[in-house]
């Protein structure tokens, strides 16, 4: 037990300086920009004055160690700084557009990360049972007829882009057959019921694209163990098929199976932004496609760590996990 | 409501198949077939009837009512036709290559299932199309005819014009040639992407597990941390910093675009190649030429190139769809392939709005998605060949 929490402590370290890492890789990817901030957002308009003030207000004016670790403290304390185009704002004319408070990034990503996670929530959650069963019949079917057709299947759904799915799937979910909203209009302070009618087309897009993966996984993992002798043994007892597979075959497949869901949940997580612009869906994926068209560099960094930590982690759970539910890799030699 | 009535026609399908199994036992006088059924196979052949049944009523149903056109039914026929066609040529294709040819590629499309035939049929005419897109093409990229917004399908009678079959966009350009010239530049630079990817992450890796020591350790550990972040968000970074580095010049964009897109995948590339590299150099034949005193490049290029060839080629069919798919994303969201250059994802993103018309008016609809199902054929068309690929290459039966 010990032991396994040694490799679960080393793990999190590992997690912990990758992550680091990537902030000093995000950090030196964005100060390559020409020119800095300032000038880059004035652009034509650029006044030694208001490029002075800019500088000074981002504190652009010290040197890149001391403005990393300022951002570094800053993420730590949970203060990603203010979106570009506020600072900028407020910056001339020491108000906001809208005479209000200064809305700071985490203010912009907070509620978006929420729904893009109860975006993702509603796709695992129709996806890895769906991926799972599938995986089991396929396996337990094998190279029949609804094997074949399901091989082609998930090989098509794997290959094919989120926004061709995501189209078919507007053209007859809902304009052919009105069943779900083609745009997912969320807002806060709504019924859970509408919320999740509105999700469902994007949750369907998603659904399609990593249960294929999944589901093929299963089954490879499955079929690999069938030609081990316990499966034999377990045969020759006359055993169903349909036992043989659930009891035998797939306890051992799990180590497999738990590291592709928790690598298609990361995708999950990190693969909306295509359908989020698809569908309108208020999440993060969409705050940083327009982050990146407007330039906004605080925004694109906050997002760009968020999802770099997101993947890291479900990552870093499929490694434990795996190692958690195979006693070989968990008492090593 | 209608989740209701196919709830209920589940259950009444649970007797039908019960009903079923009963009645081919009595009718066989209890064949192992029917007797050793199990229920769920039982309730699949059902299953599988009721929707074959369901597709061919769906099918001749009238396209037309009262001068309404019936748009499910004209596009569950466009599918239902384009897929019959699809298998109708592969197969077609696959006897040619029976027939034609030497004896080797006799013996490969003998073994060969239909989906590799179709895959390879289609790249062979993606390939085709991308490389004499200039001569294939009726009209310029970036011509602007006459009129815009025309509809597919050149019915004069439903806003069509024989001279553009399928159609022109908001502007007046030719949606036929934009697809073709497509061909040439989503997939000419996707192409190029993946070659480039391969030429970094490959020599990279193979030089990784040969000399091993600090330079395997440096890259390895370089490409541990690339790769954790996730692939598209860090191409969007990269691509927002390119973009102030290019300004107005757009074929610079496209040029950064590449580079990045190459390096970010370059790190899969490499993962594999040190992955196969480092099985090869622990064999004898490595031990053999290092003993003779052979020098690094031809222990690569002659010695473990030739025996990483199955499972790089596999990785390049892969590593294309996904860079492919990249692109085409990218572009989709604005940032990738710059207009004027005619290409798939922009086109989608240009025509996506059409598809709310697909009630009334399927053939307008048709239009964006007939961009995106050409990238989606292409990948689709590359991944069963892989498949067949590793499959026979893995030697697996089962």
């Amino acid at each position: 037990m010990a032991g396994l929490l040694r490799i679960i402590v080393q793990r999190l370290l590992l997690g912990i300086v990758t992550l680091f890492v990537v902030s000093v890789i995000i950090f030196v990817a964005v100060n390559a920009l020409p020119g800095d901030f300032a000038e880059a957002i004035l652009g034509q308009g650029a006044t030694p004055e208001a490029v002075t003030a800019i500088r000074e207000q981002l504190g652009l004016n010290q040197n890149a160690f001391t403005r990393y670790f300022v951002w570094l403290g800053g993420v730590l304390r949970g203060d990603f700084g203010v979106p570009l185009s506020q600072a900028l704002f407020a910056g001339n004319f020491g108000t906001t557009a809208t005479g209000t408070e200064v809305i700071t990034v985490v203010d912009q990503i907070m509620p978006r990360l929420r729904n893009t996670l109860f975006l993702a929530g509603v796709s695992a959650a129709i996806a890895v049972p769906l991926a799972v069963t599938l995986g089991i019949l396929t396996a337990l079917y094998r190279n029949s007829a609804f094997d074949r057709s399901m091989n082609v299947t998930t090989l098509s759904a794997i290959s094919s882009p989120e926004f061709f799915i995501a189209y078919v799937l507007i053209l007859f979910l809902a304009v052919l057959n009105p069943v779900f909203p083609s745009l997912s209009n969320i807002f806060p302070g709504m019924e859970f019921s509408e919320r999740l009618n509105r999700t469902m087309l994007p949750a369907l897009t998603l659904t399609l694209a990593v249960t294929a993966q999944m589901m093929r996984m299963t089954r490879a993992a499955i079929i690999n163990l069938l030609a081990s002798p316990y499966i034999e043994m377990a045969r020759l007892k006359g055993l169903s098929p349909m036992r043989v597979i659930v009891k035998h075959a797939l306890p051992n497949a799990l180590a497999p199976i738990i590291t592709v869901i928790a690598l298609n949940l990361a995708f999950l997580v990190t693969g909306v932004v295509v359908v989020e612009v698809v569908f309108v869906y208020p999440g993060i994926g969409q705050l940083f496609v327009d982050s990146v068209k407007i330039r906004d560099i605080p925004v694109v960094q906050a997002c760009c760590l968020i999802f770099a930590a997101v993947y890291i982690l479900l990552n870093l759970t499929a490694d434990i996990l795996s190692i958690v539910s195979n006693p070989r890799l968990r008492h090593p030699k | 409501m209608t989740l209701l009535y196919i709830i209920i026609a589940a259950i009444v399908l649970l007797g039908v198949a019960y009903a079923f199994r009963m009645a081919g036992q009595a009718a066989t006088s209890n064949k192992p077939f029917f007797r050793d059924m199990p229920f769920g196979v039982a309730y699949g052949y059902v299953l599988g009837a009721v929707l074959i049944v369901l597709g061919v009523w769906l099918f001749f149903q009238p396209q037309n009512v009262d001068g309404v056109p019936q748009a499910g039914v004209m596009f569950f026929r466009w599918a239902v036709q384009v897929f019959v066609v699809f298998a109708i040529a592969a197969y077609l294709f696959r006897l040619l290559g029976r027939s034609v040819g030497t004896e080797g590629s006799k013996k490969l499309f003998r073994s060969m299932p239909l989906t590799a035939a179709f895959g390879i049929l289609i790249i062979i005419i993606y390939a085709i199309v991308a490389i004499f897109a200039g001569a294939i093409a009726p009209y310029g990229q970036e011509e602007v005819l006459g009129a815009a917004n025309i509809v597919p399908g050149g019915n004069p009678a439903m806003n069509g014009n024989p001279e553009f079959p399928l159609g022109t966009d908001q502007i007046g350009r030719d949606i036929l040639s934009r697809l073709i010239f497509g061909a040439q530049n989503t997939v000419g630079i996707a192409f190029v992407t993946t070659c480039l990817a391969f030429l970094i992450g490959g020599s990279l890796g193979f030089l990784a597990a040969t000399l091993g020591g600090w330079l395997d350790q440096l890259l390895s550990r370089a490409v541990d941390a690339l790769m954790a972040i996730p692939a598209l968000i860090f191409a969007l970074l990269l691509i927002t910093i390119a973009t102030a580095w290019a300004g107005s010049a757009s074929w610079q964009v496209t040029i950064y675009m590449i580079l990045i897109i190459a390096v970010i995948d370059s790190t899969r590339v490499f993962r594999l190649s040190r992955a196969v590299g480092l099985n090869i150099v622990v064999m004898d034949y490595i031990e053999a030429a290092k003993l003779r005193g052979e020098g690094l490049g031809y222990l690569i290029f002659r010695e473990m190139l030739p025996n990483a060839y199955a499972p790089l080629l596999a990785e390049f069919g892969l590593r294309f769809c996904f860079v492919f798919l990249t692109i085409a994303s990218l572009s989709f969201l604005g940032v990738g392939i710059q207009p004027p250059l005619a290409d798939w994802g922009t086109m989608v993103r240009d025509l996506a709005q059409f598809i709310n018309f697909a009630a009334f008016a399927p053939n307008v609809a048709l239009a964006p998605l007939l961009a995106a199902g050409a990238i989606a054929l292409l990948t689709v068309a590359v991944n069963f060949v892989v498949d067949w690929m590793l499959h026979k290459s893995s030697g697996l039966k089962e």
